[in-house]
């Protein structure tokens, strides 16, 4: 780290723009994790944060094209990843071990990604200021 | 240090509740201040007054609401999730307040660490 806390000079809303991750590790249906943590990111980007997202594990299942969910009779929310390059947030960070491991092509993904190793991912996570896992 | 503090599992059936709250008893007792503790997801049923386990169990529930009395740390809860699981002003226990999703990022902002709690 460069710099403290204390340098950066915070207070409430005082134009502070700090690193944001999302760390997606799960897949989009069967439990709340990604609709309600897609939630999270809409609001931060409205603070004007730095905002990234990054995708793990089963989470990579979230970005995956032609989710149908009508027989689970759950809203497909997918379209929302399309809507976040509007609210400014452009950092989609894809593993590609996680891919790799599903048989997942990156042109099976619904936004365009960039696909890093595990390794390139841990030191993006440490460039980080914030990071929210769900 | 000043720490933020995210929850993301219901008391009871997770671990997560009962870490966070020793996590933020160790911390103010170290001299760190606790800006807040936030509950999402399953979380907002930390915050149920309804809430009434075996006698011989440690009440998550009131275990919160005596750290807001007697240290003063602002335990806020999601709104929207509150609302999707039945969670709302009139079933909070003291000490909690229902606020929006911005009061996490602030946290993120304000706090020098937010430390997440969830599975």
């Amino acid at each position: 780290m460069t710099e403290t806390r204390d340098e950066i000079g915070l207070e409430a809303g005082g134009g502070v723009r700090k690193k944001f991750m999302f760390v997606n590790r799960k897949a989009p249906y069967g439990t709340i994790y990604a609709l309600e943590g897609l939630e999270v990111v809409l609001i931060s980007a409205a603070f004007d944060q730095d905002v990234s997202l990054a995708f793990l594990d089963d989470g990579v299942y979230q970005l995956v094209k032609g989710q149908q969910t009508k027989g689970l009779e759950v809203k497909n929310f997918s379209p929302t990843y399309r809507a976040l390059e509007g609210y400014d947030v452009e950092k989609l960070y894809v593993e590609r071990e996680a891919l790799e491991a599903r048989g997942i092509r990156e042109d099976q993904l619904l936004v365009p990604v960039q696909v890093v190793s595990a390794r390139e991912m841990g030191q993006l996570m440490e460039q980080q200021d914030v990071i929210i896992g769900f | 240090m000043n720490f933020g503090l995210l929850i993301n599992e219901g008391p009871y059936n997770h671990q997560a509740a009962d870490t966070a709250y020793q996590f933020a008893r160790a911390a103010l007792a170290k001299g760190h201040r606790v800006q807040r503790v936030f509950f999402y997801n399953d979380g907002v049923n930390n915050a149920s007054k309804l809430t009434e386990p075996p006698q011989d169990d440690r009440h998550i529930v009131n275990r919160w609401s005596k750290l807001a009395q007697e240290s003063g740390v602002d335990l806020v809860v999601c709104v929207a999730a509150g609302l999707r699981r039945g969670l709302v002003e009139d079933n909070l226990a003291p000490g909690f307040r229902i606020s929006g999703l911005g009061q996490l990022v602030e946290s993120g902002i304000e706090a020098d660490r937010l430390v997440v709690f969830g599975d």
